[in-house]
């Protein structure tokens, strides 16, 4: 854990970054601007004192009642420091657009995807923004508090698959 | 009618090396693998555009062994938990397990026993040399030996056997808890485990033998696949196939966590990042696991298995029938479950295919509020089309093999 690396950021993005309180097990966690979070990330993986060159582990919570509802988590690390920190970034329900992080790390990719999938927020500039796990019918985000735990699918007529490489889908999906 | 000859006509003069050598006007074709494909481990599927045998694009379709486990997490108490981290990585579950209880004890900053801790690396460690097993042994087969997947898949029941004897399953062991492990060992399981490490290596090294040094093995594996150092960290590779790449990170010796660091082991690194080098970490891997469980059972000594705290441990059963504080401790435990603090924690460890996150969101209840899981085949799949670019069709299986994509996990 680092908190050199949580100063250091501090320091770059004075208004975009709050100290949040240290975690259990000595976790070093920030608070960062939602516009600004890929800004931040590029930063701290090009920064020669921090390096944090592996992609994070991004994940999402969905903070139901609480204002910003929704939560998205980057769990970073440097292989070449060995230090970690973890990024929170807070997503209100009525803007759900997050900058992707892909640019910066391209493993991010499916983590993002995973996060649009079941949480419905979304990354302007991901590659490829799909569902990860569920169809592209699919009705609602699963992960989300207020999905309920019972009921049906509606069902997905099946359909002529015109291009088996692309897929179902409308035309501009992809 | 005309009749056809088979063999070339007089008059077509032979075709010459220029002729043989132009490129023939081909389409693209597109073939579609699984999701039930025996290849694809699970239900993966995977669409290749072919030109020839070269795949020029490729798309990777998870999803179909989806389960929702994060959602099922969130409506049992954090106890319950266990049997569904079972089912992530099915071929070495306890280090699922340990994994998570981990994460649980940082929340609730708690210090297991050292037996428990000890029974914890040695359970992980041979689920570890399992699933090495597993995946050494199908990439033989992948590569048509089938003799050396026989050979690994007798060496992994006999580790399951010996599991089996502590934990009582085979596949979904469910040993560890929250604060302990769930048994301790059965009268004279370590002589018995010694004698089954024994021939478990006898069988790694006939393994070894069939493969390591086969030509038509090197010459499938060599250079197939290669990920730079570079590319691996960029992806978010973990694990043998991070260190395959040269990249020394393991989270036992970056951040050691139960007795790692009282343990004597190397990790090794490979050089070229290929599928060979990955099949190498993984037989390496196993020698050290062996080392390690070994030196388990000579530091291990008799005592407490799990803490002597009844808000995290079920009491045992005399108290629970004799006394009240016995019954209340054991009927809040189940019916409420762990009253774990509120805050977030990201717990991880290496389990066989590298980084085992798992991010834990906790509001004091006894049920998880959010567990977010970081599979450690996650990445590498992610990675297989950038990766696979251009190379051959039949070097995809392999490949996909190397990476070890278990369903379980990666699908959740």
């Amino acid at each position: 854990m680092s908190q050199a690396a949580a100063e250091a950021l501090l320091a770059r993005f004075p208004s975009d970054v709050t100290r949040a309180p240290v975690g259990p097990g000595g976790d070093d966690v920030v608070f960062v601007k939602k516009e600004r979070i890929a800004d931040a990330c590029r930063f701290l993986k090009e920064d020669p004192a921090l390096r944090f060159n592996m992609a994070p582990y991004v994940t999402a919570v969905d903070y139901l009642g609480q204002e910003p509802r929704f939560e998205v988590v980057y769990n970073l690390y440097s292989s070449s420091l060995n230090h970690r920190l973890r990024l929170r970034v807070k997503v209100p329900e009525s803007d759900l657009a997050v900058p992707s992080v892909c640019g910066v790390w391209r493993g991010a990719d499916w983590f993002e995807r995973y996060c649009y999938d079941m949480y419905g927020i979304t990354f302007p500039g991901h590659p490829d923004p799909r569902r990860l796990f569920m169809y592209e019918e699919f009705v609602g985000h699963p992960l989300r508090k207020d999905y309920p735990l019972r009921g049906r699918q509606p069902l997905t007529p099946e359909r002529e698959v015109a291009d088996l490489f692309r897929g179902p889908g409308p035309e501009s999906r992809d | 009618m005309s009749t056809h000859s088979l063999g070339p006509s007089e008059s077509t003069p032979p075709l010459g090396q220029q002729a043989l050598d132009a490129p023939i006007d081909s389409q693209e074709m597109v073939v579609n693998l699984g999701p039930s494909h025996p290849a694809t481990h699970g239900t993966c599927r995977l669409v290749v555009n072919l030109d020839g045998e070269n795949i020029r694009k490729m798309k990777v379709d998870i999803g179909f062994l989806h389960r929702g486990f994060e959602k099922s997490c969130e409506s049992v108490t954090w106890g319950q938990v266990f049997p569904y981290t079972d089912r992530l990585n099915y071929v070495s579950s306890i280090m699922n397990n340990v994994g998570f209880a981990l994460a649980v004890e940082k929340l609730c900053a708690l210090q297991v026993p050292d037996r428990a801790q000890y029974l914890r690396v040695v359970s992980s460690e041979m689920h570890r040399i399992c699933d090495h097993l597993t995946m050494v042994g199908a990439m033989g087969l992948e590569l048509g030996a089938m003799t050396a997947f026989l050979y690994a898949v007798e060496a992994r029941d006999l580790m399951w056997d010996r599991l089996t004897e502590i934990c009582g399953a085979r596949l979904t062991s469910n040993y560890v808890r929250v604060g302990g492990v769930a048994r301790d060992l059965p009268d004279g399981w370590v002589e018995k485990t010694l004698a089954t490490l024994d021939r478990t290596a006898e069988l790694r090294d006939t393994i070894d033998a069939l493969l390591t040094r086969n030509r038509i093995f090197m010459d499938r594996t060599r250079g197939v696949a290669v990920v730079s150092r570079a590319d691996a960290c960029e992806w978010g590779y973990t694990g043998p196939c991070l260190r395959a790449s040269g990249e020394p990170y393991d989270v036992r010796k970056a951040a050691p966590y139960l007795v790692y660091d009282r343990l004597e082991f190397d990790v090794p690194v490979g050089t070229r990042g290929d599928n060979f080098d990955r099949y190498l970490m993984r037989m390496e891997e196993m020698k050290q696991s062996d080392r390690m469980v070994r030196q388990c059972f000579q530091r291990m000594e008799p005592g407490d298995i799990a803490v002597r705290d009844f808000r995290y441990v079920l009491p045992p059963k005399p108290q629970v029938y004799g006394t009240i504080e016995g019954v209340m401790a054991h009927f809040k435990l189940v019916m409420e479950g762990i009253q774990v603090p509120a805050g977030e924690a990201y717990g991880y460890t290496e389990a066989a295919n590298g980084e085992l996150g798992f991010y834990l969101v906790s509001d004091g209840s006894g049920r998880p509020y959010k567990i977010g899981l970081r599979a450690p085949g996650w990445p590498m799949v992610a990675s297989m089309p950038v990766v696979l670019k251009d190379a051959l069709l039949a070097d995809l299986v392999p490949t996909f093999d190397t990476f070890n994509m278990i369903g379980g996990e990666v699908e959740q």
